[in-house]
């Protein structure tokens, strides 16, 4: 009993984090259809830029929540620039798309190695969040249970964000039909910077929030990268709930794939992905892409 | 036509040759870690520990100047073969050193057969490679150690203090099932039991699916976590509120990650060959000098190769300056037995090291005259002169097969 009590909290707190992770993944690609594979690398360097507050590689260490808030401005900027430098010549290219990501994603790895070397960095819990809930029998990670709370808090934000004002109602009719949504004189493009620059800015937030648990070290991003996916095609892209639902049921199905079948757990992990794939091709909560 | 062409190069490469200025008797040494990739940081540290022997000794070892030349395998077999065949028949090495991973020592130890040229593993673990396997490979010798060796003092130490059952955490490849493998067999035949056996695949995130799986009435959990693994997994198991004792494999709190490391891990314990806390003048002059000069905490990444750099010193030097070829220096390796920061070391017939184990707890404390207190591996006990073989005895050891994920059987486990 206690058993499975734990893993479905585990599961829903994997999930929240999923959750931070993706939903950046599937804004960008829902708005712009750019399939961004920096986005493992954006998540690793929030951890990095996170853990290098905390930490205090610079000689002075800051508050947890006050590095988190900084290395999601700093990797927004970063997003933002990526955006207007090198994706806008790209437009509607997918092909030159994932081969510049991907291509930029190599190089910010080789930038960490250089910037931060190779050993692998510890992100300190936050004050007041290190110890543990007993119930019972049972103890519950106090960091984890406040995961959840915050990827509710994201979900929320991000929903009110984009049905309840006017920057969301301008990014829904971007995702739209962005033709038409330029012909009523909605600047499209700067949109696209806002958006990537968000998106950028959730993954690093992820990135840190992950932290204490994860920890940094070169390869996160690629750990990451695919797990984004995994949700993102499970969920449909451009979907907000898609991304949610979507975390949520990798969270379950991580965990309780390596708990229960260890030998088995990346098959569990992917062969729903395949048969998203095969049936129903945009997502459970994806529209068909015109 | 190719043929030809073949010479003309083999021509230039001879002139290239002939062009190096005779002098003192030159030694060309063949390094392969990975310098950039994902294991960039421990190629890094394992070519600074023997760069900083060579620094110390005016860049010569027995009297020969070395020419000592680094080629990067990105942590990848292939690769690592495609680059000590570079190292020997283009920069014609007399012998070649690294390698990191077990799966590289298993791809690079046929090289040095085929092209009859020494292999010198300085970190690479793969017990079989010194054990059934040796015959295969007669120009492979080792100066660190093997997988299992550190891992039955381990076993014995814990049955000696009382660990009756124990569940074991491990990364789910060979290196992982060598460690438990080794712990397992001593710990068992001195009366204790494995109940559980778990295995995170390697790269394992998140325990949260593994934590809550591990049985109850065990009074301790044997780990091997390797990069990574082992910060999350101690602090993901305190976090969850599990308090039960942690003896690991001495990789899961190598100086690697050990600086890293929250203070949750005060009080685990390890056993490995080496660790940065080892009390002698020897171990402190290397410590000191090392974090001098790189900046950071030697681990045995570092330790073993400048142990081995030491170690080709002593041949050499009895070889008289040169370069004695290649069976008579196996033959000298063989014979020596040095003084390392890790203690006296020397080689058994199979061309492993017998070496000190040592059984260390994590302390937070100050040591060797540094003014801040920082996380140590102290020295609880040692277990001088272990061979691979423990103490069951060479042909009684062989006979068994070599340690894997389902040997020895977990008897215990229901």
């Amino acid at each position: 009993m206690n058993f499975w009590l734990v893993l479905t909290v585990n599961s829903i707190t994997f999930g929240g984090l999923l959750f931070l992770l993706s939903a950046g993944f599937s804004l960008i690609f829902g708005l712009m259809r750019i399939p961004n594979l920096t986005h493992g690398s954006l998540f690793m360097l929030g951890a990095y830029v996170g853990a290098t507050f905390t930490v205090g590689l610079l000689g002075f260490k800051l508050n947890f929540w006050l590095a988190a808030i900084l290395a999601t401005l700093a990797v927004a900027a970063i997003g933002a620039l990526a955006e207007r430098l090198l994706l806008r010549r790209l437009p509607g290219d997918q092909l030159a798309q994932v081969l510049v990501t991907l291509g930029l994603s190599f190089m910010a790895a080789d930038l960490c190695l250089m910037l931060w070397g190779g050993d692998p960095l510890n992100v300190t819990t936050p004050d007041g969040l290190g110890g543990f809930v007993r119930v019972g029998t049972v103890a519950f990670p106090m960091y984890r249970l406040a995961i959840i709370a915050i990827a509710i808090v994201v979900a929320v934000g991000l929903w009110l964000l984009l049905d309840r004002t006017r920057l969301g109602a301008m990014i829904r009719a971007g995702v739209d039909d962005p033709d038409m949504a330029r012909v009523v004189g909605i600047r499209v493009s700067q949109l696209f910077t806002i958006v990537f620059a968000l998106g950028a800015g959730l993954a690093a937030f992820a990135g840190i929030i992950g932290g204490p648990i994860l920890s940094v070290y070169p390869g996160l991003d690629q750990d990451m990268l695919p797990l984004a996916l995994v949700v993102v095609i499970l969920g449909g892209t451009g979907s907000l709930l898609g991304s949610f639902v979507g975390s949520i049921i990798v969270g379950f199905i991580y965990n309780f794939g390596q708990a229960l079948l260890p030998e088995l757990a990346y098959f569990v992990l992917f062969m729903p992905m395949l048969l998203v794939l095969l049936l129903r091709p945009q997502g459970l909560f994806g529209r068909q892409i015109p | 036509m190719t043929n030809k062409v073949r010479n003309i190069l083999l021509g230039g490469v001879l002139a290239l040759g002939l062009a190096v200025p005779a002098g003192a008797e030159e030694l060309r040494i063949g390094f392969i870690a990975p310098t950039t990739g994902l294991y960039a940081q421990i190629g890094k540290d394992m070519v600074d520990g023997f760069q900083l022997y060579l620094d110390e000794h005016g860049g010569k070892l027995g009297g020969a100047d070395i020419k000592l030349i680094v080629e990067d395998d990105q942590g990848k077999p292939d690769t690592g073969v495609t680059k000590a065949k570079k190292l020997i028949l283009q920069d014609k090495v007399n012998l070649f050193i690294g390698g990191l991973l077990a799966s590289s020592g298993y791809a690079l130890a046929p090289v040095s057969t085929a092209e009859k040229t020494v292999y010198l593993s300085s970190v690479s673990s793969a017990d079989d490679l010194t054990q059934r396997q040796l015959e295969k490979y007669p120009y492979f010798l080792r100066t660190s150690w093997t997988s299992s060796l550190p891992h039955h003092p381990l076993g014995q130490w814990a049955c000696d203090n009382g660990f009756k059952k124990v569940v074991t955490i491990a990364a789910d490849y060979a290196f992982g099932y060598e460690v438990v493998g080794g712990f397992q067999k001593a710990f068992e035949d001195c009366g204790g039991k494995v109940v559980q056996k778990i295995w995170p695949p390697l790269g394992t995130k998140d325990f949260g699916p593994f934590i809550p799986t591990m049985k109850a009435d065990a009074d301790a959990i044997f780990t091997v976590m390797v990069g990574p693994m082992a910060l999350q997994f101690p602090k993901q198991l305190r976090g969850s509120g599990v308090k039960k004792p942690i003896i690991g494999s001495g990789v899961s709190y190598d100086e690697f990650v050990l600086p890293f490391m929250g203070d949750e891990v005060i009080g685990d314990v390890s056993a490995l060959h080496y660790g940065a806390g080892i009390d002698t003048p020897e171990n402190a002059k290397f410590v000191k000098a090392y974090r001098t000069k790189y900046g950071k905490m030697p681990g045995y990444y570092s330790e073993n190769n400048y142990s081995t750099a030491m170690w080709i010193d002593e041949a050499i030097k009895q070889a008289g300056g040169k370069w004695p070829g290649p069976e008579q220096f196996i033959k000298l390796m063989q014979g020596i037995k040095i003084n390392a920061p890790r203690g006296p070391v020397s080689m058994d017939e199979n061309r492993n090291p017998i070496e000190n184990v040592y059984i260390k707890k994590v302390e937070k404390t100050k040591m060797f005259g540094y003014e801040k207190e920082e996380l140590w591996n102290k020295v609880i006990k040692v277990y001088p002169n272990v061979s691979q073989f423990w103490t069951y005895g060479k042909e009684k050891f062989l006979a068994q097969p070599v340690y894997d994920r389902d040997f020895p059987p977990c008897k215990f486990c229901e």
